[in-house]
């Protein structure tokens, strides 16, 4: 079929945002251009394995770990029926809420030796500062990444495949292995993707367990040994190992389709037998550990605290943090629809590159990122003003790096990659023959957009916002660098009182963080249930 | 519809969040306001702001954020930057800002009599406002009472898996292996790092307070922390922090020679500062006696002007003789250390 060639103007204006979006990789590739550093042989002798050997097994744990949770976790939820199932759910959900740096901080607190656990237990407590403990903190708070996506897979899987295996003769644990598991595969493989840049840019919480990887060592290798240009290569090869990530995961499934149609899932089994409880306390173990506990220890610590609560102050510092998670969620929302629907009405191979490369800024350790952006708005300011001025205009100060704007700009190069992929993976399983149909009808390519694809795709869309919402909420190292004067956000806040060791004061500006989590992971769950229900009614 | 709404409310909250900078410099009430960037924390600085414009009636407003990521902002906003004053908690960092270029000479009699030599830049280009040394805690039941008695007894092979201390990422040590590399030279450094190494207890993780308490919980039998750590353990509403600070007790390195390491906290006027008369004056009442008591009773650290009085927990560890190394050496040896620290691997 052929397809309408769009206006020029229009190619134009998508490759200038994703341009836009993609300054990051290009200023960190662009480092190349200016020749190796003179570092690198230090580097090399000295501490470069070490980054390299702790960011693998660090992704290898991790990876491994939130793949196993998320899924399981996933398709008991879906498939079988278990006490306390509708409660688990959606509390799978809330650890999201929870920093990694935030939770690292917490259990250290929890296990300490003069700490509440150490008290009561018999035995000495594991120490969990080392890459091992690391990759513990990181699989309790990003396994929901793969659990929401594996979920929305096995809710929306058509329930003939299933059925049609069932009546084969398939088990239960061949239906999983082999129907389900391989039709739900690029929803669980993109979780695990997140995960895996989560992972890798990840530096509150190696930091704090002293464990030296690429992302720290960027860090210390451009301020400490004051080298931009070591830094950006070293950042590009962070940037490259996403990029072999994402290769191979698109190789893997290039000749499969995933798309089905929507007969409703089977009803769900329920468990006999000493397996109903197991479930039930096998689910309810990544909530604990992941978010009870430690909102337990930071509700302790906070006590005291508590008639700051209600404060002006307080309150300021929750509604800024709102506002940027909210503005970002709609950027990032609106520029993931624009560049994947056209993607997929107009097909050519500048867009594919263009919605690759947006994903990388998912992997950008937020420092170097803002970094990035405060150079290129800092440019774009400076030429604004002398322009101006030479116009003979007041300048207009610094609109772009002095502003919000700054925030939620690199909070949304951070986050694109979210609702990208999450539309991706939504966009793979409606039909083409949808598509077709509708073409055939005479259905224009935004019509089609605005009355087929977007009402398919609201658990996608309402999912990505979700994500990149909390996400903003506990991003950390890019708002501290680009937020203007005198704007404070929750997390900027638990982390200066966490960093100067203040861990009690800074437990209720974090609980602040878990609890506006909670709001929106409770909006999603049901509207996520009413869909549910529609289902097996 | 839907979209261009939400578009324009999103525009309409950007465009409703102040933003002061060089523009309202036009404005009538420009002479009144003066723009920090700080790599202090709020809650160690505001109070001292907020006392300023009560009295010059000067609004202060403020960033706080990493030294290092303040110094690459002003770097990129250029002769644009609305920074009027930096404020870092190292002397390394205000050494790196003056190397790029971004502070200018703020020289008065006020300043020069109030902050010593040493802690000041030689030209003016920066000032130090408060004074911490690095030291040694050290378990007393576990520990002779006459030994480790300098940096370099750390070394030695007695104290084999007996040391916990901070990642060599934290500026701190940097500048103590920086001030060791300026007494001593590389090769003499280098030997001792490894030999440090060699007697960490666990690889380093944490910060100051939790090598504290790894020695009160006997984790390890010495530690290296910046004074202030010890001293609001000393005074934490926190019954543990307070518990272990009362079981290790202080040891004052090189007393008998150089004396104890010593950093500072410090400010520069930006070069490109649109207010660089507010921005001086607010530099001269961070040094006046009120604000420098302030820093020593709530910070617990030593003012850098001479006859303020300073905390009660500081009293009580009496006089110490501090190392009298200029400032700037740190700074300039700042990534001489890291490569070395990266040779003897010290994580």
């Amino acid at each position: 079929m052929a397809v309408t060639a769009a206006p020029a103007w229009r190619s134009g204006a998508l490759v200038a945002l994703a341009l836009a979006f993609a300054l990051p990789l290009l200023v960190v590739l662009g480092s190349w251009l200016a020749g190796p550093s003179g570092n690198w042989p230090h580097l090399f002798s000295t501490v470069l394995g070490d980054y390299a050997l702790n960011s693998l097994v660090l992704c290898l744990l991790t990876g491994t770990g939130t793949l196993v949770v998320g899924t399981g976790c996933a398709w008991l939820v879906v498939v079988y029926r278990f006490p306390g199932r509708r409660i688990l759910e959606w509390a799978l959900l809330l650890p999201l809420a929870c920093p990694a740096y935030l939770i690292a901080y917490t259990w250290t607190g929890l296990l300490a030796l003069e700490g509440p656990l150490q008290q009561w237990a018999p035995f000495p407590l594991p120490d969990i500062r080392n890459r091992e403990g690391a990759a513990m903190m990181l699989i309790l708070v990003l396994y929901p990444y793969v659990y929401l996506l594996a979920r929305q897979a096995f809710l929306t899987q058509s329930g003939t495949a299933l059925d049609v295996a069932r009546t084969l003769g398939a088990g239960a644990l061949e239906r999983f292995t082999r129907v389900a598991l391989p039709l739900a595969r690029p929803a669980i493989v993109a979780g695990v993707a997140l995960v895996l840049m989560e992972t890798l840019a990840d530096y509150g919480t190696v930091k704090y367990f002293g464990v030296p990887t690429l992302s720290t060592g960027i860090y210390r290798t451009w301020f400490g040994l004051g080298d931009h240009l070591a830094a950006a290569q070293l950042a590009s090869g962070l940037l490259f190992t996403m990029f072999v990530l994402l290769w191979l995961e698109r190789r893997a499934r290039r000749h499969r389709r995933t798309d089905t149609d929507q007969k409703p899932p089977a009803e769900r089994q329920p468990l006999t037998g000493v397996a109903a409880p197991a479930a039930t306390v096998g689910l309810t173990l990544p909530v604990l550990l992941g978010f009870v506990l430690p909102a337990l220890q930071l509700i302790a610590w906070a006590a005291d605290d508590a008639g700051h609560l209600l404060s002006a102050e307080f309150l300021e510092l929750i509604s800024n943090s709102l506002l940027i998670a909210s503005l970002t969620a709609l950027t990032t929302l609106a520029v993931a629809l624009t560049l994947v629907s056209s993607h997929r009405l107009l097909p050519t191979g500048l867009r594919r590159l263009a919605m690759r490369a947006v994903a990388f800024g998912y992997a950008m350790p937020g420092t170097v990122l803002a970094v990035g952006v405060v150079w290129v708005l800092g440019w774009l300011d400076g030429g604004l003003n002398d322009t101006l001025a030479g116009l003979g205009f007041a300048e207009p100060g610094l609109v772009f790096s002095g502003t919000l704007f700054a925030v939620v700009f690199a909070c949304s190069i951070r986050f694109l990659t979210i609702p990208a992929q999450g539309l991706e993976a939504g966009f793979a399983r409606l039909s083409p023959h949808m598509d077709e149909a509708a073409r055939s009808l005479g259905g224009r390519p935004w019509s089609l957009f605005r009355r087929i694809h977007l009402p398919l795709l609201r658990i996608p869309l309402l999912t990505s916002a979700l994500l990149v919402f909390v996400d903003t909420l506990k991003e950390l190292p890019a708002t501290l660098v680009l937020r203007p004067f005198d704007t404070n956000t929750l997390a900027v806040r638990a982390f200066e009182l966490a960093s100067d060791e203040r861990l009690a004061d800074a437990a209720l500006p974090a609980l602040a963080i878990l609890l506006a989590g909670i709001l929106p992971v409770a909006l999603l769950a049901r509207s996520l249930g009413n869909r549910d229900d529609a289902h097996h009614a | 519809m839907r979209w261009t709404l939400l578009t324009l409310l999103s525009l309409t909250l950007l465009a409703g969040c102040d933003q002061p900078g060089p523009e309202t410099d036009n404005g009538e009430a420009a002479a009144k306001e003066v723009n920090v960037y700080s790599a202090r924390k709020e809650a160690l600085i505001q109070p001292l702001l907020d006392r300023f414009t009560e009295k010059t009636g000067t609004e202060v407003n403020l960033i706080t954020g990493g030294a290092d990521a303040l110094i690459e902002r002003m770097e990129s906003e250029g002769e644009h930057s609305p920074a009027d004053l930096l404020l870092t908690v190292d002397a390394g960092r205000l050494y790196r800002a003056r190397q790029a270029d971004l502070l200018q000479k703020a020289d008065s009699e006020t300043l020069r009599n109030a902050v010593p030599e040493q802690y000041r830049h030689p030209e003016g280009y920066w000032h130090g406002l408060s004074v911490r040394s690095r030291v040694l805690v050290v378990a007393p039941d576990r520990v002779p009472a006459n030994a480790p008695s300098r940096y370099a007894d750390l070394a030695d092979e007695r104290w084999q898996d007996r040391i916990c201390i901070r990642s060599s990422n934290n500026i701190y040590n940097q500048s103590l292996v920086a001030s060791l590399i300026a007494h001593k030279g590389e090769e003499a450094t280098e030997q001792w790092a490894r030999g440090l190494v060699e007697n960490m207890a666990r690889s380093p993780q944490g910060g100051d307070r939790d090598q504290i308490l790894a020695v009160a919980n006997d984790l390890c039998d010495i530690a290296v922390v910046n004074t202030y750590y010890l001293a609001m353990m000393h005074n934490s509403d926190d019954q543990t922090q307070r518990e272990a600070a009362e079981q290790v007790a202080l040891r004052w390195p090189n007393q008998n020679d150089r004396g104890a390491h010593v950093n500072i906290s410090g400010a520069g006027v930006a070069r490109h500062a649109p207010h660089p008369e507010q921005a001086r004056a607010l530099l001269e009442f961070l040094v006046n006696d009120e604000s420098q008591q302030w820093y020593a009773e709530v910070n617990n650290e030593y003012p850098v002007k001479e006859d303020v009085a300073i905390s009660e927990t500081l009293r009580e560890w009496g006089d110490y003789k501090a190392d009298d190394l200029p400032l700037v050496r740190l700074g300039e040896n700042n990534d001489k250390a890291v490569r070395l620290m990266d040779r003897a691997g010290w994580q």
